[in-house]
């Protein structure tokens, strides 16, 4: 019955192979918090799930409009909602998790302070709600793709590829903007600014090709270019991103990831004592 | 205390444990910009903030199925403890070693979430405690026996009544079978039929083999319920031993502070909502109260979280630790749910009926919409209640004979006779 080691607590002192066991444990804890939130989310509210399908489908229809419509930019020969729709698609992904990630600590102020459990379940427990949003909005694209009469092609089987650069990617800085957030509340305000730059510095309203050929190493800087443009690749057969920029991607998410988890278990003890 | 198999298994040893907290006496920069401004302003100062020990160099050692006691004044170090113990929080020095898996009720119904249902609470309160979905299905029909609300189980419990809740919260805890039990004070809320179910229940577990650690104030439930207590004052344990001479050792203490007690001022760093300072305006002098004059209580509250459910109340302990009255301000327009800011809340009784004794008060400072408690205080502001200069024919008045006096009017007419009534009777 007594686990044969003690858990011993002292200052400083970790041990990674029994935090790592506890999370695994605790992964009931993960699926409850995404209940929770997914339940939340559309209680008291008159349409619903609808709204899951609704909000990119707007948000689609506005960039059709002022992009296609207005700016008249070419989407590769496919139609322009279509085309936005699908990076809009992988962009909410991403920015759902990241927003929803940076949050987790303070929104859940009463009960970090209150009770231990697992930390890191707190942001991972935000991503089966993304994933249900994507899933749903995929379900929108296809019904898209038969009213335009378009088949899908081959790419498609890469598409869990492009979803794990976003979602580490996302995972990984919401991890170190939430940890910020518990001393500096900043990070709040300077989110949102941040997710807005990054929309319109990621090929998600327009064809990454249409960047000026001068611009193009900077451009690719940004790890969300080659993600977005291989999404959209792999649902509509649009122009595929370089091998470099994908692995450029793939590096940076990697990254964003070790350095989230270092940030978050290094600040992690003394969350209690401050938020 | 089950040595019958010669079990002196550790549960938990707690070596030197000492832990600071800081409190700034400027604002605490909680932007960067703030940050920045007072680095540019104060290049060369230190931050300017204090350390303040909450528990100081604190060592015991605690068997394998025992029940111990932990007893102290608000802010002795016992919240410390237990917030070191459940891994809320590190401790500055010190070593602590667990031997099992730890189970803590801190505070009722922490991650309860009102819109949800009792049972999604159910399940949501079950896996935060550390269970399994598969362990909580199994046990669920038992949980809601136990808290008694059957009928209202898919209703959110925003609509549950603090008693249903209480319950609720407790039954999850309670059934969580952890080899460490971690029970803070609780039990202060609830009626006492569930006090005494949940006290039956923690002796259970303690029989079961299992470690129960137990904060209260109530004296009571301690003697009762462990052999071995714990007394804190000012972060260090002053006390460890056999629960009698626990508990004398602890009433001895507050006899010695209680001229500094009788009124209460919020220990400096306390933040949140809040109360600052409590105050009983007795009709004599030093806390002493004549039975049936106006009596005032007066609380500064520090409210930096408005919220528009918040509540504010108190009782009036008596020495057995009961609550002989109930008095509140749930005022749905209130200012204080509105406007941050300080706050100074007084309660008049025009004729207080306790009757001679001596009483504490405990005061409550919560969320109704979100069950969270802010604040709860109790042994604040201690005073005595006298019948000194009322008089009594042939009787004195003597202590425990009821706990308030009513005013009354009695007539006497012998049957049978046209002769006027005898009338007479007692008043405030």
């Amino acid at each position: 019955m007594t686990s044969a080691t003690p858990l011993r607590l002292a200052p400083g002192h970790r041990n990674i192979g029994r935090e790592l066991a506890e999370t695994w444990q605790a992964r009931d804890l993960l699926y409850t918090f995404a209940d929770r939130d997914l339940r939340l989310r559309y209680r008291q509210t008159a349409l619903g799930v609808v709204w899951v399908v609704l909000q990119p489908l707007i948000a689609a229809g506005i960039f059709t409009f002022v992009f296609g419509t207005v700016a008249h930019l070419s989407s590769e020969g496919k139609p322009y909602l279509l085309f936005t729709f699908a990076a809009l698609a992988g962009w909410n992904f991403f920015s759902g998790i990241l927003t929803r990630a940076s949050g987790c600590l303070v929104g859940n102020a009463n009960l970090v302070s209150r009770i231990f459990f697992p930390r890191l379940i707190l942001p991972l427990s935000v991503m089966p709600a993304a994933l249900v949003d994507f899933v749903v909005a995929l379900g929108m694209f296809a019904v898209l793709l038969a009213v335009y009469r378009i088949a899908p092609t081959a790419a498609l089987l890469t598409l869990p590829l492009w979803m794990l650069l976003l979602g580490a990617g996302a995972f990984g800085a919401g991890l170190v903007a939430a940890s910020l957030m518990v001393r500096y509340r900043d990070v709040q305000y300077v989110l949102p600014v941040a997710v807005q730059l990054l929309l319109y510095a990621s090929p998600v309203a327009y064809a990454a090709a249409r960047v000026p050929e001068r611009w193009h190493t900077l451009y690719y800087l940004n790890p969300l270019v080659a993600a977005i443009e291989g999404l959209r690749w792999a649902l509509l057969g649009t122009e595929a991103p370089s091998a470099g920029a994908v692995a450029w991607s793939a590096s940076v998410a990697a990254l964003a990831v070790i350095a989230g988890v270092l940030v978050f278990r290094r600040m992690e003890r003394g969350f209690a004592d401050v938020i | 205390m089950s040595s019958d198999d010669g079990n002196t298994a550790p549960a938990i040893a707690v070596h030197g444990v000492s832990k600071r907290y800081y409190i700034g006496h400027r604002a605490r920069p909680t932007t960067l910009a703030e940050r920045v401004v007072q680095a540019v302003r104060h290049p060369f100062a230190r931050e300017d903030r204090e350390a303040l020990w909450a528990l100081k160099n604190c060592s015991f050692d605690i068997a394998r199925g025992d029940l111990v006691g932990i007893i102290g004044r608000n802010g002795a170090g016992k919240s410390t403890l237990l917030k070191l113990l459940s891994r809320i929080t590190e401790p500055t020095e010190g070593e602590i070693l667990m031997y099992g898996r730890v189970g803590a009720l801190l505070e009722v119904g922490t991650g309860f979430h009102p819109e949800l249902t009792g049972r999604e609470n159910v399940y949501l309160n079950g896996t935060i405690l550390g269970m399994r979905r598969r362990e909580i299905a199994a046990r669920f029909d038992e949980i809601v026996a136990f808290a008694e609300v059957e009928r209202f189980l898919d209703t959110p419990v925003k609509h549950y009544s603090s008693g249903m809740y209480v319950r609720l919260a407790f039954a999850v805890a309670a059934h969580l079978e952890p080899e460490i039990l971690i029970v803070d004070e609780v039990l202060a809320v609830g009626d006492s039929e569930f006090q005494r179910k949940c006290l039956g229940k923690m002796e259970e577990v303690a029989h079961a083999g299992r470690t129960v650690l137990f904060v209260s104030h109530n004296m009571q439930a301690v003697s009762t319920l462990t052999k071995r207590t714990l007394v804190l004052d000012r972060g260090a344990c002053v006390f460890d031993g056999a629960t009698p001479d626990g508990i004398a050792h602890y009433r001895a203490m507050q006899a010695a502070q209680a001229d500094v007690a009788a009124a209460y001022g919020a220990p400096p760093g306390s933040t949140g909502n809040r109360v600052s300072t409590a105050r009983v305006v007795t009709s004599e002098p030093g806390g002493v109260h004549r039975w049936g004059l106006p009596i005032r209580f007066e609380f500064e509250l520090e409210i930096p979280e408005p919220s528009s459910t918040l509540c504010f109340s108190f009782q009036v302990i008596d020495a057995d630790e009961r609550s002989v009255c109930h008095l509140w301000c749930f005022e749905r327009d209130a200012r204080f749910r509105r406007d941050a800011g300080r706050y100074r809340l007084t309660f008049d009784v025009p004729a207080f009926r306790a009757y001679k004794g001596s009483f504490t008060i405990r005061t409550f400072l919560s969320d109704r919409r979100t069950f969270t408690e802010f604040e709860s205080l109790s042994q604040l502001c201690p005073f005595v209640v006298t019948m000194d200069g009322i008089e009594r024919q042939d009787y004195e008045w003597e202590d425990g004979t009821s706990t308030y006096l009513e005013d009354h009017e009695w007539t006497l007419a012998r049957d049978g006779s046209g002769d006027a009534a005898q009338r007479g009777g007692f008043h405030a």
